[in-house]
Protein backbone atom coordinates (compact mmCIF):
# COMPACT_ATOMS: atom_id res chain seq x y z
CA UNK A 1 0.00 0.00 0.00
CA UNK A 2 2.91 2.24 0.71
CA UNK A 3 4.21 1.94 -2.87
CA UNK A 4 0.89 2.71 -4.29
CA UNK A 5 0.45 6.02 -2.56
CA UNK A 6 4.13 6.87 -3.90
CA UNK A 7 3.17 5.58 -7.05
CA UNK A 8 0.34 7.67 -7.43
CA UNK A 9 1.60 10.95 -6.60
CA UNK A 10 4.37 10.28 -9.10
CA UNK A 11 2.06 9.33 -11.79
CA UNK A 12 -0.38 12.46 -10.89
CA UNK A 13 2.59 14.59 -11.91
CA UNK A 14 3.08 12.54 -15.40
CA UNK A 15 -0.35 13.27 -16.36
CA UNK A 16 -0.22 17.38 -15.27
CA UNK A 17 3.42 17.22 -17.49
CA UNK A 18 1.00 15.08 -19.96
CA UNK A 19 -1.35 17.43 -20.22
CA UNK A 20 1.08 20.45 -20.89
CA UNK A 21 1.97 18.94 -23.91
CA UNK A 22 -1.38 18.12 -25.15
CA UNK A 23 -2.00 22.04 -25.08
CA UNK A 24 0.76 22.86 -26.70
CA UNK A 25 0.53 20.24 -29.69
CA UNK A 26 -3.24 20.80 -30.00
CA UNK A 27 -2.68 23.83 -31.31
CA UNK A 28 -1.93 22.31 -35.07
CA UNK A 29 -5.94 21.81 -35.43
CA UNK A 30 -5.97 25.84 -35.45
CA UNK A 31 -5.12 27.59 -38.94
CA UNK A 32 -2.88 29.57 -37.48
CA UNK A 33 -1.14 26.58 -35.67
CA UNK A 34 -0.39 25.21 -39.23
CA UNK A 35 2.90 27.22 -39.59
CA UNK A 36 3.53 26.91 -36.30
CA UNK A 37 4.24 23.06 -36.32
CA UNK A 38 8.40 23.12 -36.20
CA UNK A 39 8.21 25.44 -32.85
CA UNK A 40 5.57 23.29 -31.41
CA UNK A 41 6.79 20.21 -31.20
CA UNK A 42 10.46 21.75 -30.02
CA UNK A 43 8.52 23.14 -27.16
CA UNK A 44 6.59 19.94 -26.75
CA UNK A 45 9.89 17.96 -26.82
CA UNK A 46 11.76 20.02 -24.04
CA UNK A 47 8.08 19.40 -21.59
CA UNK A 48 9.67 15.60 -22.57
CA UNK A 49 12.74 16.69 -20.48
CA UNK A 50 10.56 16.42 -17.52
CA UNK A 51 8.48 13.71 -18.35
CA UNK A 52 11.68 11.45 -18.72
CA UNK A 53 12.97 12.92 -14.72
CA UNK A 54 9.59 12.21 -13.99
CA UNK A 55 9.74 8.74 -15.10
CA UNK A 56 12.66 8.21 -13.71
CA UNK A 57 11.29 9.16 -10.49
CA UNK A 58 8.44 6.31 -10.86
CA UNK A 59 10.90 3.61 -11.31
CA UNK A 60 12.49 4.09 -7.63
CA UNK A 61 9.10 4.15 -6.21
CA UNK A 62 8.35 -0.11 -6.37
CA UNK A 63 10.73 -3.29 -6.95
CA UNK A 64 11.92 -3.33 -10.93
CA UNK A 65 10.81 -7.06 -11.19
CA UNK A 66 7.51 -6.12 -9.95
CA UNK A 67 6.39 -4.25 -12.69
CA UNK A 68 3.30 -5.57 -13.75
CA UNK A 69 2.35 -5.87 -10.12
CA UNK A 70 1.95 -2.12 -10.52
CA UNK A 71 0.96 -1.51 -14.37
CA UNK A 72 -2.64 -0.60 -14.06
CA UNK A 73 -1.23 2.63 -11.46
CA UNK A 74 0.71 4.16 -14.75
CA UNK A 75 -0.88 2.32 -17.80
CA UNK A 76 -3.28 5.19 -18.60
CA UNK A 77 -0.65 8.15 -18.50
CA UNK A 78 1.95 6.25 -20.11
CA UNK A 79 -0.22 5.56 -23.64
CA UNK A 80 -1.16 9.03 -23.40
CA UNK A 81 2.69 9.68 -23.43
CA UNK A 82 3.19 7.38 -26.29
CA UNK A 83 0.69 9.24 -28.11
CA UNK A 84 2.73 12.21 -27.29
CA UNK A 85 5.91 11.15 -28.63
CA UNK A 86 4.63 9.45 -31.66
CA UNK A 87 2.43 13.04 -32.41
CA UNK A 88 5.15 14.80 -32.19
CA UNK A 89 7.51 12.57 -34.45
CA UNK A 90 4.75 12.76 -37.12
CA UNK A 91 4.24 16.08 -37.19
CA UNK A 92 8.30 16.07 -37.92
CA UNK A 93 8.40 13.87 -39.91
CA UNK A 94 5.36 11.96 -41.39
CA UNK A 95 6.09 8.92 -40.76
CA UNK A 96 5.11 6.21 -37.73
CA UNK A 97 7.74 6.61 -34.59
CA UNK A 98 8.98 2.96 -33.98
CA UNK A 99 8.67 2.01 -30.17
CA UNK A 100 12.38 2.35 -29.68
CA UNK A 101 12.48 6.13 -30.45
CA UNK A 102 9.12 6.86 -28.12
CA UNK A 103 10.70 4.90 -25.07
CA UNK A 104 13.86 6.82 -25.99
CA UNK A 105 11.66 10.17 -26.11
CA UNK A 106 10.58 8.85 -22.17
CA UNK A 107 13.89 7.91 -21.22
CA UNK A 108 12.83 4.12 -20.60
CA UNK A 109 13.35 0.89 -21.69
CA UNK A 110 11.57 -1.13 -24.61
CA UNK A 111 12.80 -4.93 -23.25
CA UNK A 112 11.01 -5.53 -19.65
CA UNK A 113 14.59 -7.31 -18.59
CA UNK A 114 16.16 -4.67 -18.92
CA UNK A 115 14.32 -2.27 -16.30
CA UNK A 116 11.29 0.08 -16.52
CA UNK A 117 9.82 0.06 -20.49
CA UNK A 118 7.23 0.03 -22.74
CA UNK A 119 5.40 -2.67 -22.76
CA UNK A 120 4.10 -3.54 -27.01
CA UNK A 121 0.11 -3.07 -26.35
CA UNK A 122 0.78 0.50 -24.69
CA UNK A 123 2.94 1.53 -27.61
CA UNK A 124 0.14 0.47 -29.75
CA UNK A 125 -2.74 1.86 -28.02
CA UNK A 126 -0.60 4.99 -28.14
CA UNK A 127 -0.52 5.05 -31.77
CA UNK A 128 -4.46 4.40 -32.38
CA UNK A 129 -5.03 7.22 -30.42
CA UNK A 130 -2.46 9.50 -32.73
CA UNK A 131 -4.90 7.87 -35.39
CA UNK A 132 -7.96 9.90 -34.17
CA UNK A 133 -6.15 12.67 -33.81
CA UNK A 134 -4.80 12.71 -37.39
CA UNK A 135 -8.31 11.83 -38.42
CA UNK A 136 -9.19 15.11 -36.78
CA UNK A 137 -6.48 17.16 -38.40
CA UNK A 138 -7.08 15.78 -41.47
CA UNK A 139 -10.74 17.76 -41.36
CA UNK A 140 -8.68 20.57 -39.69
CA UNK A 141 -6.46 20.87 -42.65
CA UNK A 142 -8.75 21.19 -45.16
CA UNK A 143 -10.38 24.10 -43.36
CA UNK A 144 -7.27 25.62 -42.63
CA UNK A 145 -6.54 25.37 -46.62
CA UNK A 146 -4.11 23.02 -46.90
CA UNK A 147 -5.62 20.09 -49.23
CA UNK A 148 -3.04 17.93 -49.55
CA UNK A 149 -1.92 17.30 -45.75
CA UNK A 150 -5.62 15.00 -45.72
CA UNK A 151 -4.45 12.82 -48.63
CA UNK A 152 -0.68 11.98 -47.00
CA UNK A 153 -2.84 11.45 -43.93
CA UNK A 154 -4.90 8.90 -45.58
CA UNK A 155 -1.94 7.02 -46.95
CA UNK A 156 -0.71 6.54 -43.75
CA UNK A 157 -3.18 5.83 -41.72
CA UNK A 158 -4.69 3.01 -44.58
CA UNK A 159 -0.96 1.75 -43.88
CA UNK A 160 -1.54 2.16 -39.92
CA UNK A 161 -4.17 -0.11 -40.61
CA UNK A 162 -2.89 -3.26 -42.72
CA UNK A 163 -0.16 -3.50 -39.75
CA UNK A 164 -2.76 -3.79 -37.29
CA UNK A 165 -5.03 -6.01 -39.42
CA UNK A 166 -1.64 -8.49 -39.19
CA UNK A 167 -2.09 -8.82 -35.21
CA UNK A 168 -4.14 -11.35 -33.13
CA UNK A 169 -5.51 -9.58 -30.76
CA UNK A 170 -7.79 -10.86 -28.00
CA UNK A 171 -10.68 -9.37 -26.58
CA UNK A 172 -8.99 -7.20 -24.51
CA UNK A 173 -8.80 -2.71 -24.01
CA UNK A 174 -6.58 -2.77 -27.17
CA UNK A 175 -9.00 -5.03 -29.25
CA UNK A 176 -11.21 -2.39 -28.38
CA UNK A 177 -9.34 0.78 -29.07
CA UNK A 178 -8.62 -0.88 -32.54
CA UNK A 179 -11.84 -1.42 -33.45
CA UNK A 180 -11.98 2.53 -33.16
CA UNK A 181 -9.57 2.85 -35.89
CA UNK A 182 -12.19 1.85 -39.01
CA UNK A 183 -13.88 4.65 -38.28
CA UNK A 184 -10.83 7.06 -38.33
CA UNK A 185 -10.07 5.46 -41.69
CA UNK A 186 -13.67 5.63 -42.91
CA UNK A 187 -13.77 9.71 -41.51
CA UNK A 188 -10.03 10.50 -43.64
CA UNK A 189 -11.55 8.85 -46.61
CA UNK A 190 -14.43 10.90 -46.83
CA UNK A 191 -12.35 13.61 -46.67
CA UNK A 192 -10.24 12.70 -49.53
CA UNK A 193 -13.36 11.90 -51.44
CA UNK A 194 -14.85 15.37 -50.75
CA UNK A 195 -11.28 16.68 -52.27
CA UNK A 196 -11.15 14.66 -55.02
CA UNK A 197 -14.86 14.80 -56.33
CA UNK A 198 -14.43 18.73 -56.36
CA UNK A 199 -10.92 18.51 -57.75
CA UNK A 200 -9.44 19.82 -54.94
CA UNK A 201 -6.54 17.33 -54.81
CA UNK A 202 -3.64 17.07 -56.42
CA UNK A 203 -1.28 13.30 -56.19
CA UNK A 204 -0.02 13.79 -53.10
CA UNK A 205 2.95 11.51 -53.94
CA UNK A 206 5.69 10.35 -51.55
CA UNK A 207 6.97 13.44 -49.60
CA UNK B 1 11.10 6.39 -39.05
CA UNK B 2 8.67 4.29 -41.09
CA UNK B 3 7.21 5.91 -44.79
CA UNK B 4 3.96 5.88 -45.58
CA UNK B 5 3.54 4.62 -49.08
CA UNK B 6 -0.04 4.49 -51.18
CA UNK B 7 0.11 0.73 -51.44
CA UNK B 8 -3.86 0.98 -51.24
CA UNK B 9 -4.13 3.53 -53.83
CA UNK B 10 -2.23 1.86 -56.65
CA UNK B 11 -4.35 -1.68 -55.49
CA UNK B 12 -7.57 0.38 -55.91
CA UNK B 13 -6.55 1.84 -59.41
CA UNK B 14 -5.29 -1.70 -60.68
CA UNK B 15 -8.72 -3.20 -59.62
CA UNK B 16 -11.08 -0.21 -61.34
CA UNK B 17 -8.93 -0.48 -64.69
CA UNK B 18 -9.95 -3.44 -65.99
CA UNK B 19 -13.03 -4.98 -64.33
CA UNK B 20 -13.88 -7.11 -67.50
CA UNK B 21 -10.97 -8.93 -67.56
CA UNK B 22 -10.20 -9.75 -64.15
CA UNK B 23 -14.20 -11.17 -63.70
CA UNK B 24 -13.26 -13.41 -66.78
CA UNK B 25 -9.86 -14.75 -65.52
CA UNK B 26 -11.23 -15.69 -61.98
CA UNK B 27 -13.91 -17.81 -64.07
CA UNK B 28 -11.47 -19.47 -65.87
CA UNK B 29 -8.65 -20.07 -63.07
CA UNK B 30 -9.66 -18.97 -59.84
CA UNK B 31 -6.71 -20.56 -57.44
CA UNK B 32 -4.23 -18.61 -60.42
CA UNK B 33 -6.57 -14.92 -59.47
CA UNK B 34 -6.24 -16.25 -55.90
CA UNK B 35 -2.47 -16.76 -55.36
CA UNK B 36 -1.58 -13.50 -57.89
CA UNK B 37 -3.80 -11.80 -55.50
CA UNK B 38 -1.91 -13.12 -52.27
CA UNK B 39 1.19 -12.51 -54.20
CA UNK B 40 0.44 -8.65 -54.86
CA UNK B 41 -0.64 -8.11 -50.89
CA UNK B 42 2.79 -9.74 -49.98
CA UNK B 43 4.81 -7.67 -52.51
CA UNK B 44 2.95 -4.31 -51.21
CA UNK B 45 3.16 -5.82 -47.19
CA UNK B 46 6.68 -6.81 -47.11
CA UNK B 47 8.29 -3.60 -49.20
CA UNK B 48 6.97 -1.85 -45.76
CA UNK B 49 8.31 -1.06 -43.29
CA UNK B 50 5.25 -0.45 -41.37
CA UNK B 51 4.00 -3.50 -41.97
CA UNK B 52 7.53 -5.49 -40.97
CA UNK B 53 7.05 -3.90 -37.87
CA UNK B 54 3.62 -5.17 -37.17
CA UNK B 55 4.76 -8.76 -38.40
CA UNK B 56 6.93 -8.35 -34.80
CA UNK B 57 4.52 -6.74 -32.61
CA UNK B 58 1.81 -10.03 -33.71
CA UNK B 59 4.73 -12.34 -33.14
CA UNK B 60 5.03 -10.93 -29.57
CA UNK B 61 1.88 -10.78 -28.88
CA UNK B 62 0.86 -14.40 -30.12
CA UNK B 63 3.63 -15.40 -28.00
CA UNK B 64 2.55 -13.86 -24.82
CA UNK B 65 -1.45 -15.30 -25.72
CA UNK B 66 -0.37 -18.77 -26.00
CA UNK B 67 1.97 -18.21 -22.49
CA UNK B 68 -1.01 -17.18 -21.10
CA UNK B 69 -3.58 -19.87 -22.57
CA UNK B 70 -1.22 -21.88 -21.20
CA UNK B 71 -1.44 -20.63 -17.98
CA UNK B 72 -4.98 -20.29 -17.61
CA UNK B 73 -5.39 -24.49 -19.02
CA UNK B 74 -3.00 -25.68 -16.52
CA UNK B 75 -4.63 -23.60 -13.85
CA UNK B 76 -8.19 -25.56 -15.15
CA UNK B 77 -6.52 -28.86 -14.32
CA UNK B 78 -5.43 -27.63 -10.75
CA UNK B 79 -8.92 -26.31 -9.75
CA UNK B 80 -10.64 -29.66 -10.77
CA UNK B 81 -8.60 -31.81 -9.07
CA UNK B 82 -8.17 -29.35 -5.83
CA UNK B 83 -11.74 -29.50 -6.20
CA UNK B 84 -12.15 -32.77 -6.00
CA UNK B 85 -9.85 -33.38 -3.20
CA UNK B 86 -12.38 -30.80 -1.23
CA UNK B 87 -15.18 -33.28 -1.89
CA UNK B 88 -13.13 -36.42 -0.74
CA UNK B 89 -12.29 -34.40 2.71
CA UNK B 90 -15.55 -33.60 2.90
CA UNK B 91 -16.18 -37.33 3.30
CA UNK B 92 -13.76 -38.04 6.37
CA UNK B 93 -17.04 -37.35 8.73
CA UNK B 94 -18.96 -40.18 7.16
CA UNK B 95 -16.71 -42.70 7.37
CA UNK B 96 -15.04 -44.73 10.01
CA UNK B 97 -11.64 -44.84 8.73
CA UNK B 98 -10.42 -40.89 8.31
CA UNK B 99 -6.94 -41.73 7.89
CA UNK B 100 -7.90 -43.29 3.92
CA UNK B 101 -8.95 -40.64 2.88
CA UNK B 102 -6.72 -38.70 4.25
CA UNK B 103 -3.92 -40.21 2.49
CA UNK B 104 -5.69 -40.29 -0.80
CA UNK B 105 -5.87 -36.47 -0.01
CA UNK B 106 -2.39 -36.28 0.33
CA UNK B 107 -1.62 -37.93 -3.12
CA UNK B 108 -4.21 -36.21 -4.77
CA UNK B 109 -2.45 -32.63 -3.71
CA UNK B 110 0.66 -34.39 -4.77
CA UNK B 111 -0.27 -34.72 -8.64
CA UNK B 112 -1.62 -30.87 -7.94
CA UNK B 113 1.77 -29.53 -7.06
CA UNK B 114 2.90 -30.86 -10.23
CA UNK B 115 0.74 -29.27 -11.95
CA UNK B 116 1.67 -26.09 -10.20
CA UNK B 117 5.11 -27.11 -11.00
CA UNK B 118 4.31 -26.62 -14.64
CA UNK B 119 2.51 -23.20 -13.69
CA UNK B 120 6.44 -22.29 -12.33
CA UNK B 121 8.02 -23.56 -14.97
CA UNK B 122 6.35 -21.49 -17.69
CA UNK B 123 6.90 -18.45 -15.26
CA UNK B 124 10.51 -19.12 -15.41
CA UNK B 125 11.92 -15.42 -16.36
CA UNK B 126 8.57 -13.63 -16.52
CA UNK B 127 7.49 -11.23 -14.15
CA UNK B 128 4.65 -13.43 -12.68
CA UNK B 129 1.95 -10.55 -12.19
CA UNK B 130 2.16 -10.00 -16.11
CA UNK B 131 0.04 -13.74 -16.17
CA UNK B 132 -1.53 -13.41 -12.70
CA UNK B 133 -5.09 -13.49 -13.85
CA UNK B 134 -4.55 -16.71 -15.23
CA UNK B 135 -3.47 -19.25 -12.54
CA UNK B 136 -5.14 -17.12 -9.71
CA UNK B 137 -8.19 -19.09 -9.71
CA UNK B 138 -6.56 -21.97 -9.77
CA UNK B 139 -3.96 -21.37 -6.87
CA UNK B 140 -6.56 -20.02 -4.58
CA UNK B 141 -8.55 -23.57 -5.18
CA UNK B 142 -4.76 -24.75 -4.27
CA UNK B 143 -4.71 -23.31 -0.90
CA UNK B 144 -8.47 -23.98 0.10
CA UNK B 145 -7.63 -27.79 -0.63
CA UNK B 146 -4.45 -27.68 1.52
CA UNK B 147 -5.78 -25.60 3.68
CA UNK B 148 -8.84 -27.50 4.55
CA UNK B 149 -6.84 -31.15 4.68
CA UNK B 150 -4.52 -29.28 7.37
CA UNK B 151 -7.61 -28.10 9.60
CA UNK B 152 -8.82 -31.50 9.87
CA UNK B 153 -5.02 -33.47 10.60
CA UNK B 154 -3.86 -30.38 12.98
CA UNK B 155 -7.69 -28.36 13.67
CA UNK B 156 -5.43 -25.28 12.70
CA UNK B 157 -4.72 -23.19 10.13
CA UNK B 158 -2.15 -23.32 7.56
CA UNK B 159 0.52 -20.56 7.55
CA UNK B 160 1.74 -18.88 3.89
CA UNK B 161 5.44 -20.07 4.85
CA UNK B 162 4.07 -23.34 5.24
CA UNK B 163 2.13 -23.35 1.91
CA UNK B 164 5.15 -22.09 -0.18
CA UNK B 165 7.87 -24.50 1.45
CA UNK B 166 6.02 -27.36 -0.35
CA UNK B 167 6.22 -25.56 -3.69
CA UNK B 168 9.74 -25.95 -4.42
CA UNK B 169 10.71 -28.09 -7.30
CA UNK B 170 13.92 -29.13 -7.76
CA UNK B 171 15.40 -29.38 -11.42
CA UNK B 172 17.85 -32.03 -10.45
CA UNK B 173 15.03 -34.28 -11.81
CA UNK B 174 16.41 -33.52 -15.41
CA UNK B 175 18.43 -36.02 -17.28
CA UNK B 176 21.60 -35.65 -19.17
CA UNK B 177 20.90 -36.22 -22.89
CA UNK B 178 24.54 -36.85 -23.26
CA UNK B 179 24.12 -40.21 -20.86
CA UNK B 180 22.82 -41.21 -17.39
CA UNK B 181 23.42 -38.81 -14.64
CA UNK B 182 25.30 -40.97 -11.96
CA UNK B 183 24.59 -37.73 -9.35
CA UNK B 184 21.35 -35.55 -9.41
CA UNK B 185 22.48 -32.55 -11.42
CA UNK B 186 21.43 -28.98 -9.37
CA UNK B 187 21.20 -26.84 -12.46
CA UNK B 188 21.40 -23.37 -10.94
CA UNK B 189 18.76 -22.70 -8.19
CA UNK B 190 15.39 -24.85 -7.32
CA UNK B 191 12.52 -23.83 -9.33
CA UNK B 192 9.78 -22.22 -6.43
CA UNK B 193 6.18 -21.36 -7.35
CA UNK B 194 5.40 -18.46 -4.55
CA UNK B 195 1.80 -18.28 -3.97
CA UNK B 196 0.89 -14.18 -3.48
CA UNK B 197 -0.29 -12.79 0.24
CA UNK B 198 -3.43 -11.81 -1.82
CA UNK B 199 -4.30 -15.48 -3.63
CA UNK B 200 -3.44 -17.04 0.16
CA UNK B 201 -6.39 -15.00 1.54
CA UNK B 202 -8.56 -15.15 -1.22
CA UNK B 203 -7.86 -19.13 -0.81
CA UNK B 204 -8.57 -19.36 3.30
CA UNK B 205 -12.06 -16.89 2.61
CA UNK B 206 -13.17 -19.95 0.23
CA UNK B 207 -11.90 -22.30 3.12
CA UNK B 208 -14.12 -20.93 5.39
CA UNK B 209 -17.36 -21.67 3.62
CA UNK B 210 -15.96 -25.65 3.19
CA UNK B 211 -15.62 -25.67 7.05
CA UNK B 212 -18.99 -24.46 7.35
CA UNK B 213 -20.40 -27.27 5.73
CA UNK B 214 -18.13 -29.48 7.08
CA UNK B 215 -19.45 -28.26 10.38
CA UNK B 216 -23.57 -28.75 9.52
CA UNK B 217 -22.80 -32.45 8.08
CA UNK B 218 -21.00 -33.04 11.45
CA UNK B 219 -23.71 -32.83 13.50
CA UNK B 220 -25.92 -34.38 11.33
CA UNK B 221 -23.16 -37.47 12.18
CA UNK B 222 -23.99 -37.38 15.80
CA UNK B 223 -20.37 -35.28 15.94
CA UNK B 224 -20.99 -32.47 18.42
CA UNK B 225 -17.54 -31.82 19.35
CA UNK B 226 -16.16 -30.95 15.83
CA UNK B 227 -19.06 -27.67 15.82
CA UNK B 228 -18.00 -25.84 18.69
CA UNK B 229 -14.31 -26.05 17.11
CA UNK B 230 -15.22 -24.81 14.15
CA UNK B 231 -17.31 -22.07 15.15
CA UNK B 232 -14.30 -20.93 17.05
CA UNK B 233 -11.89 -21.40 14.58
CA UNK B 234 -14.12 -19.57 12.06
CA UNK B 235 -14.96 -16.45 13.97
CA UNK B 236 -11.06 -16.46 14.23
CA UNK B 237 -10.56 -16.37 10.83
CA UNK B 238 -13.61 -14.12 10.20
CA UNK B 239 -12.13 -11.56 12.74
CA UNK B 240 -8.90 -11.80 11.29
CA UNK B 241 -10.57 -10.50 7.86
CA UNK B 242 -12.75 -8.25 10.01
CA UNK B 243 -9.34 -6.34 10.58
CA UNK B 244 -7.85 -5.95 6.89
CA UNK B 245 -11.38 -4.93 6.01
CA UNK B 246 -11.36 -3.27 2.52
CA UNK B 247 -7.84 -2.80 2.86
CA UNK B 248 -6.70 -6.23 0.64
CA UNK B 249 -7.60 -7.16 -2.35
CA UNK B 250 -10.55 -5.89 -3.69
CA UNK B 251 -12.15 -9.58 -3.71
CA UNK B 252 -12.11 -9.71 -0.35
CA UNK B 253 -14.71 -7.66 0.47
CA UNK B 254 -17.00 -10.07 -1.35
CA UNK B 255 -15.57 -12.99 0.36
CA UNK B 256 -16.02 -11.00 3.36
CA UNK B 257 -19.45 -11.01 3.10
CA UNK B 258 -19.97 -15.02 2.55
CA UNK B 259 -17.97 -15.23 5.40
CA UNK B 260 -20.00 -13.82 8.22
CA UNK B 261 -22.80 -15.54 6.18
CA UNK B 262 -20.86 -18.93 7.05
CA UNK B 263 -20.22 -18.21 10.36
CA UNK B 264 -23.78 -17.29 11.50
CA UNK B 265 -24.77 -20.68 10.34
CA UNK B 266 -22.28 -22.13 12.56
CA UNK B 267 -22.92 -19.81 15.33
CA UNK B 268 -26.26 -20.94 14.77
CA UNK B 269 -25.94 -24.49 14.46
CA UNK B 270 -23.69 -24.06 17.92
CA UNK B 271 -26.98 -22.64 19.00
CA UNK B 272 -29.42 -25.16 18.77
CA UNK B 273 -27.03 -28.17 19.89
CA UNK B 274 -26.62 -26.02 23.01
CA UNK B 275 -30.25 -25.22 23.70
CA UNK B 276 -31.51 -28.64 22.23
CA UNK B 277 -28.66 -30.88 21.97
CA UNK B 278 -29.38 -32.85 25.16
CA UNK B 279 -33.15 -33.34 24.15
CA UNK B 280 -32.84 -34.54 20.61
CA UNK B 281 -31.72 -38.15 19.74
CA UNK B 282 -28.24 -38.25 17.75
CA UNK B 283 -29.69 -39.51 14.83
CA UNK B 284 -32.45 -36.73 14.69
CA UNK B 285 -29.96 -34.03 14.42
CA UNK B 286 -29.60 -34.47 11.20
CA UNK B 287 -33.28 -33.30 10.55
CA UNK B 288 -32.84 -30.66 12.98
CA UNK B 289 -30.16 -28.90 10.65
CA UNK B 290 -31.81 -29.73 7.32
CA UNK B 291 -34.90 -27.38 7.83
CA UNK B 292 -32.16 -24.60 9.18
CA UNK B 293 -29.86 -25.19 6.18
CA UNK B 294 -32.57 -25.86 3.57
CA UNK B 295 -32.51 -22.41 2.23
CA UNK B 296 -29.90 -22.10 -0.57
CA UNK B 297 -27.98 -19.50 0.21
CA UNK B 298 -28.18 -17.10 -3.28
CA UNK B 299 -24.53 -16.01 -2.82
CA UNK B 300 -22.50 -19.11 -2.90
CA UNK B 301 -24.51 -20.47 -6.19
CA UNK B 302 -23.68 -24.08 -7.79
CA UNK B 303 -19.94 -25.07 -6.90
Amino acid sequence: ALHQKEIRKVVQTLEQAAREILTVLQSVHQPSGFKEIPSKCAKARELFCTVRTQLGELKTKFPVEQYYRFHEHWRFVLQRLAFLAAFVVYLETETLVVREEVAKILGIQVVREKGFHLDVEDYLAGVLIMASELSRLAVNSVTAGDYTRPLRISNFINELDSGFRLLNLKNDPLRKRYDGLKYDVKKIEEVVYDLSIRGLAKDAGDK
Amino acid sequence: MLHARPANRQLWKRSSAAPHRARRESEACPRRNADAALDRDAGAASSSPVVAAFKVFQQELDTKHDKHERLVKISRDVTIESKRTIFLLHRVTSVPNAEDILKEAEVKLDAVRQKIGQIAEELRGEDLFQFHRAFTPGIQEYVEAVSFLHYIRHRGLISLEEINARLVFSTAEKVDPEGTAEEPQTAGPALTFQVTPSDYLLGVADLTGELMRMCISSVGNGDIDTPFQLSQFLRQIHDGFSYIGNTGPYEVSKKLHTLRQSLGKVEDACYALRVRGSEIPKHMLADVFSSRTALPDPEEGVV
